[in-house]
Order: structure tokens, then C-alpha cells, then sequence
């Protein structure tokens, strides 16, 4: 059942929560980029900013409305939450007779994540199968998650590199949520609510809602029908895991490696992105050690490092793993795409690479190719 | 690609090292060692033939060592290993009484029921043959399930060959063939020098009903497997065990990925008809 | 007693000749036999022969000052040990040495020059066949400087 609640009670939602012990992390606006910080109370968002991208650009313009969550995505995801950069998982230290290790306790901050965009919520799921589905769990993910509250809300306002609609992530929200909101700005300003779950059904119970109208539902509808529709036709996807397999030694890959820096910016921002760095380290005087679980990218020329070698040194090799990875053969390791259409990675590339007119090119010199 | 195993129920984080003993060590040769371990309090799970360990030295890193032992030995864990970087040497610098820590078992074994009823050929070349040595000591304890049980082993020169007593404890049984080469002889060695493909034209086995096991450095598997096809093996009963760059072990950091599949879950052992595409693919 | 066409069969190099070829091959051949430390051939001789090796081990070696001779290949069962029949100066480049108790079949090589100038369709026909296995030859002796078990530094 679908409520209403006015965009003047949305702080009501932050009480419910914080009572209810969350920590609550939402995008705020920070150094010139929408990002994720800990907010208290619905003045905290981005009220009346949005974001204009572009392959390499990424600027904050104002809205000519008030809407709190009027931007597509910032160059954060709610992996710096759950998958933290730089996680201690151990400390150990002699003793007599070897070594006794102690496991840091599991994070234990129950936290509402407000501001989940669909692309999001995919991506947590993404990052759900890798971490939690597997013959071994990430533990530190795992505590992480389970604490954790999913206030989504649905994308009106696509960027031009988004592409959700393609990847089949947005720009609605059907599932993975606690609650779901669907901003409205026409006829009052208000948000669309709908519970996505028994935690959230409980948080819902304690806002100042009413009864959504049909007229609400509908305009809830057309706001993501309408972001859907600005979406249509931006990326062929059609058969990608199969067409880059078979396209392995492109000419295209040869392309694109002379303009990528190997800078590993698009790992950085891409919500599904996962790889990690063990690292572990000892004290001065030998005593003790510790290990720590880092963020790595495959662009880092370290990253195939082997003993007697480096199986890819090229950048050719490294940009051509993360895609195919991506598109292709993350479906072959975890069962679902990489990629969820967030265009994170076009934005924040520092020569704007455009995995879309890649993909493109690899479908286009593939054709080619056959009626040469 | 090969299944993944059945959930494992640890106690401890798959991160987290348990402490092991060093209760033996053996020089196999200037840069190799083997290490027996035993557990100081809590054991892993016992390990397979073809499967690793994370073994951690203190303070100073990881690295993934498949085991060489006797798979029936109950909570002994023994691993040869290359001193070729700063944790390997640090772990074979390790003498009787040292602590290191493992995380394991890790990955897939090999598929030893394949062989029943079948020639067992056993192809190692450098260090790859400590990871042949379990499935020849479970073949030699299950005898009869096989038919012909030939080891090959090819190594760089004499002084680098690995087991070389065992070599000739083998060498002297009446139910196994073993033959040696090495690619450059020093004097006073009197055995084949060539290339360990040459060993197999004349290798005693019926290809027709033959198994193979894989192991060395990948130019030598692919040259080996390529020969073994020659011979008749068809593609579907050779086996190879890959390598690449391990953080984690467990299917966590993807370092290990090859293409479609991460050699530390769905790995390290793979079938050749499936991996032969992937090595084809120069730097993926 | 087996002919010596059947024994020159046994060799992977010319198992599948026609049978004329095969009694022409045999008519530049006969069997010898080593014991374990017999040379072969030595570095440098004239050369103008090649065996095929039926069974044992030979290896081949060169001499390196400060490391004395060392064994370069082996050659088994199957196996041709010696080359420089085919072209001139016909010289050994490598010495041979039997490390097992070796029975082989020696070819002459100038009896076999001399039906493939009076046949070259014969010619080609050896001559293909050697050139097979050459390339294997040269195949694995890359492998062997390629040190791939090398540790990488």
C-alpha cells in the first residue's frame, strides 16, 4: 500500500530512524560533488542542486526547484559503507610457542542509507552475490549489511550518461528496499512511500503519511516512466557478454589503450567493483603483525603481479579485463552482470572514455569485419 | 566451468591464519624446501590432492603452496616450497619449532575417480611436481584401481630435480613407470637431457584409456598437453593445474581471475578442452 | 630374424613410407650395436652417416672448456641422432656417445644422397619426412633455451 508524505515532514523519517538507533548516511553536498555523508535531517540533502555529467565532466548546477534528490549519482556509492576502503581484519602478536591472532569485532553500527538510487540498489545486490554467496563469506561485509536500513529513492532526474534503463536497474525501484521514495514536485511537494519489507512496513508506521491518491500513484509512475523514456536507445547490450568474448583481440582494445591513463578512477567509482588488496603488515620490532583488507583496481600494474612476472603488463591487457570482467564475464563468475548502468565511469574518467561507444565500436568493427 | 564446492563451516574468519608447527624441514634442493606442519590447536580441514594452503609468515605476507603430502596423514600438513620471494623465503628459512599460519584447504583436487580403470599418467615439470605427489601417493595406496601408473618428470638440470630418492624409490617398483629428463645436463649425469615432451611417445600407456595430470610452468603444460593430444589423449581426460596472482584464496579479491573463472574457487584444477581457449588469449 | 625395412619402419620418421622406398633406404643400412661408453661418432669427424636409434640411449655432447663435455640431448628409441649427413661439409658437429647398451640402425649417407639425385621423387619424399622431424627437433630444442623453469630472474 502506497503512502504520501509531504516533503515538509521528511525530517520525520530521520527522527523514526535515529530512533530506532540507525546512524543515517545521505547524500549531502560536499567540495563540489554530491556525496555521501551523515546527515541528521532532511537539511542536510542537496536540496535544489543537480549534477551535469558528461564523459570526463562532472559539475554541480542549481535547480530552479527545491527538490532534495534532484541529481543522478555522485562519485561515491554506498560501497565506501559496506566495503570500506581499508579494513583491519586481524591483529596478531607473538607469544611463546607461535602466535595468537585476534579477529576485529565485526563493525557493529546499524546504519540507514538514505538516497539509494535502484542502480544502487542493484549494485548492493551485485555485491551481495560475491560476498555473501559464495563457499566464503566476506565477514566484515556481511556484519555490515546486516545492520543496515535501505531507504531508496527513485530517479527522476537521469544524467546523460545514465543507462540503467538497459542494464534492467532503474529507474524504478521493485525490489531490495526497505522503503522506497518517489519524489514529486508538481502539485505540492511531496514523496510517493511504499515499504519493501517488514523493517520498513514498522518505519512507515511512524510517519506522518497519508493514503496515496491515484493521482500520486500515477505521477509517481510517469516520473520514472519519463526518466526511462530520456533513457531509451542509449546502449545496445544485446548479446555483449558473447560479442566481447569473441572479440578479444579487437583492434578496438588496441584504441582505447592509447587513450586510457590506467588510472583505475572507473574502479574507484563503480558501485559493483570489488577486487581488494591483502596487506599485511608488522610492528618495528617484529612483536606484532597485522592484516588489513584494501581496495586494489585491475588497472594497477601490480594487480597480475606474480613471482616471475606479470601476466598483464599492458594497459591494453588491464582495460580489456575490467570491461570484459564487467560485461561479460562477471556473468560467468557470479551470475549477473557487473554493471548496472550507473555511468559512473564515464563521468569520472579523466580522458572520458565512454564504455558505451567502446562497446559500440567493438560491435560495429565486428561487422566489419564479416562483410569485408 | 567446475562447480563450487559445498559451504565450509569455520569457525574463524577465512582470513584469519591458524598457527601450525614446523616440525620438520628438508632441503629438496638449493631453493626448495619442504615444510611439515602440524596444527597447534585447531586443525583445517583435511586437504586433497590438488588442493592449497595460505601460508602466512609471520608478519611478512602470504602465499598460496599447494600440498605435496600423503593425503592419508591425517593433520600433517606438508608443503614444498620455491624460495623465490620475500614470504616464501622467509617460509623456508622456517626451522623445527617455528610458528606459520595456514588458511586452507583451498580450491579443487584432482579428479583421481577418472582414473579408475584407467592409465595414470603423471607429467611435472620444474615445481610442478610436488603437486603431482599426492595423487601418486593415493594412486600407489589404491593400486588396483588403476591399470598402468606412468610418472614423468622433467626438470631444468640434475641439481634441480626435486624427491630424487623418492625418484628412485619409484624408479625401483614394478608397478609404476617413471622416467626423468632434464633440459641441460651437468657431467657426471647420466640420464635423458631433452625437453620432458620427448618422454612421451614412448611413454608405456594406452592413450585410448588413459588419464593425464598436468603440472609446471604454462608454456611446459601447453606443449605437454599438446603432445599428450598428439599421443591420442583426447582433450577431456587431460588435466592441468593453473596459477595467477592469489591475495585471498577463497573467491573474495579477484586477483585470481582467468577470463571466466578464479582459480582459487573453480580452480586449481582444470580440465584441458576448457582452459586450452583461455590460454590462447595472450595477457588476459 | 626381421628385415632391416621392418626395423627402419619402427622409426615414428619413416613408418609410413611405401614399401619400394623403404628396401631402398634399407639398401644404404645395416644394424649395429653399442655397449654402455662406446662412441658413436666424435666432433668434428667426417661425417656421413646417421643412425636411427632402435633401442637404449645416446647422447649427444659438446665439449666446453672449464665444463668438459657436456650432454646436450638424448636420443631414444625412435630418435635420429646425427644431421650433418645432409649437408656439407659433412662434419659432426657433436659428439655421440651410447650411455645405455644401444642397438641402432646406421645409414650411409652418401648411399642415400645418391639414390635421391637418381630419384628426386624418392628425394622429396625422404627428404620431407626428415624435414618433420627437423622441425620438431628444433621445436624442442627451443623449449630447452626458453629455461622456462627458470625462476623468473
Amino acid at each position: 500500500m502506497a503512502e504520501t508524505l509531504a516533503a515538509a515532514d521528511l525530517d520525520s523519517l530521520f527522527d523514526a530512524l535515529r530512533s530506532r538507533g540507525y546512524r543515517i548516511v545521505a547524500p549531502v553536498v560536499r567540495d563540489g560533488a554530491i556525496v555521501h555523508g551523515e546527515a541528521d535531517a532532511a537539511a542536510d540533502l542537496p536540496a535544489g542542486w543537480t549534477d551535469e555529467q558528461a564523459p570526463g565532466s562532472y559539475r554541480l548546477e542549481r535547480r530552479d526547484d527545491g527538490a532534495l534528490f534532484g541529481y543522478a549519482s555522485g562519485p561515491q556509492s554506498w560501497k565506501s559503507e559496506l566495503l570500506p576502503s581499508r579494513v583491519r581484519l586481524w591483529q596478531a602478536r607473538r607469544e611463546d610457542g607461535g602466535f595468537a591472532v585476534e579477529e576485529e569485532p565485526a563493525a557493529a553500527t546499524p546504519t540507514a542509507f538514505v538516497g539509494v538510487r535502484p542502480c544502487e540498489l542493484a549494485a548492493i545486490a551485485v555485491q551481495d552475490r560475491v560476498f555473501l554467496d559464495g563457499r566464503f563469506q566476506d565477514r566484515d561485509y556481511a556484519a555490515r549489511r546486516a545492520d543496515v536500513f535501505l531507504v531508496a529513492v527513485e530517479c527522476g532526474t537521469p544524467s546523460s550518461l545514465c543507462f540503467c534503463t538497459a542494464q534492467g536497474t532503474g529507474p524504478g525501484a521493485t525490489e531490495g528496499f526497505d522503503l522506497a521514495l518517489t519524489e514529486l514536485l508538481e502539485g505540492g511537494h511531496r514523496f510517493l512511500v511504499r515499504a519493501g519489507s517488514t523493517a520498513g512496513e514498522a518505519v512507515l508506521a511512524k510517519l506522518p503519511t497519508r493514503a496515496a491518491t491515484r493521482d500520486d500513484v500515477d505521477a509517481a509512475g510517469l516520473v520514472v516512466a519519463s526518466a526511462a523514456h530520456e533513457m531509451r536507445g542509449r546502449f545496445d547490450v544485446d548479446g555483449v557478454h558473447d560479442l566481447l568474448l569473441r572479440n578479444l583481440e579487437s583492434p578496438v582494445w588496441d584504441e582505447v589503450a592509447e587513450r586510457c591513463l590506467s588510472c583505475g578512477n572507473c574502479t574507484l567509482v563503480c558501485p559493483t567493483c570489488f577486487c581488494t588488496h591483502v596487506e599485511d603488515t608488522s610492528t618495528l620490532d617484529g612483536t606484532g603483525a597485522a592484516r588489513e583488507r584494501v581496495w586494489d583496481t585491475c588497472f594497477s600494474l601490480r594487480y597480475a603481479e606474480m613471482h616471475g612476472g606479470n601476466t598483464r603488463p599492458s594497459t591494453r591487457a588491464r582495460y580489456r579485463q575490467w570491461l570484459t570482467h564487467k560485461l561479460a564475464t562477471w556473468e560467468d563468475q557470479f551470475g549477473v552482470s557487473g554493471c548496472v548502468g550507473c555511468g559512473r565511469c564515464i563521468a569520472w574518467c579523466p580522458v572520458g572514455i565512454d564504455i558505451r561507444e567502446e562497446v559500440a565500436a567493438i560491435r560495429g568493427r565486428e561487422e566489419e569485419h564479416a562483410h569485408a | 566451468m567446475a562447480t563450487v564446492a559445498e559451504p565450509a563451516a569455520v569457525a574463524h574468519g577465512a582470513m584469519t591464519p591458524l598457527p601450525y608447527r614446523v616440525a620438520r624441514t628438508r632441503r629438496e634442493n638449493h631453493d626448495n624446501w619442504t615444510l611439515e606442519l602440524e596444527p597447534v590447536a585447531d586443525a583445517i580441514e583435511p586437504i586433497g590432492p590438488g588442493q592449497f594452503d595460505m601460508l602466512y609468515a609471520f608478519g611478512v605476507g602470504e602465499a598460496p603452496i599447494s600440498t605435496s603430502g600423503d593425503p592419508d596423514a591425517g593433520d600433517t600438513l606438508v608443503h614444498t616450497i620455491r624460495a623465490v620471494g620475500a614470504v616464501t623465503k622467509a617460509l623456508c628459512a622456517a626451522r623445527p619449532g617455528a610458528i606459520v599460519g595456514v588458511r586452507g584447504p583451498f580450491g579443487n583436487r584432482w579428479p583421481l575417480a577418472e582414473a579408475h580403470g584407467r592409465d595414470l599418467v603423471l607429467v611435472g615439470g620444474g615445481v610442478g611436481l610436488p603437486p603431482l605427489r599426492p595423487a601418486l601417493y593415493h594412486a600407489l595406496a589404491n593400486r588396483t584401481e588403476l591399470e598402468r601408473l606412468v610418472l614423468l618428470y622433467g626438470g631444468r638440470t640434475p641439481d634441480d630435480l626435486l624427491f630424487t630418492r623418492e625418484l628412485e624409490r619409484w624408479r625401483g617398483r614394478l608397478d609404476m613407470d617413471v622416467d626423468v629428463t632434464v633440459d641441460s645436463a651437468t657431467s657426471g649425469w647420466h640420464g635423458k637431457v631433452g625437453v620432458v615432451t620427448k618422454l612421451i611417445p614412448s611413454a608405456p600407456f594406452d592413450p585410448a584409456n588413459a588419464v593425464a595430470f598436468v603440472v609446471g610452468p604454462e608454456i611446459m603444460m601447453r606443449f605437454t598437453a599438446q603432445a599428450l593430444l598428439e599421443r591420442g589423449i583426447p582433450a577431456e581426460r587431460i588435466w592441468i593445474s593453473m596459477e595467477r596472482t592469489m591475495r585471498c584464496g577463497v573467491g573474495l579479491c579477484g586477483h585470481c581471475q582467468l577470463g571466466p573463472t578464479l582459480i582459487c574457487r573453480d580452480g586449481p584444477v582444470y580440465r584441458w578442452d576448457e582452459m586450452a581457449p583461455l590460454l590462447e588469449v595472450r595477457e588476459l | 630374424m626381421r628385415t632391416l625395412d621392418s626395423l627402419i619402419r619402427e622409426s615414428p620418421v619413416f613408418a609410413d613410407l611405401e614399401p619400394e622406398d623403404l628396401e631402398l633406404v634399407a639398401g644404404c643400412g645395416q644394424n649395429v650395436a653399442f655397449d654402455a661408453g662406446d662412441r658413436l661418432f666424435k666432433e668434428g669427424d667426417e661425417a656421413d652417416s646417421f643412425y636411427l636409434v632402435r633401442h637404449g640411449l645416446v647422447a649427444l655432447e659438446q665439449y666446453v672448456p672449464n665444463k668438459g663435455m657436456l650432454t646436450v640431448e638424448t636420443v631414444g628409441p625412435g630418435e635420429i641422432a646425427g644431421w650433418s649427413w645432409l649437408v656439407p661439409p659433412y662434419r659432426w658437429q657433436l659428439s655421440a656417445r651410447a650411455i645405455e647398451p644401444t642397438r641402432a640402425i646406421v645409414l650411409d649417407g652418401a648411399c642415400l644422397r645418391g639414390k635421391c639425385d637418381d630419384d628426386p621423387a624418392l628425394g622429396y619424399r625422404l627428404l620431407s619426412r626428415i624435414s618433420g622431424e627437423l622441425v620438431q627437433v628444433i621445436t624442442q630444442a627451443r623449449l630447452q633455451l626458453v629455461d622456462v623453469y627458470g625462476n623468473g630472474r
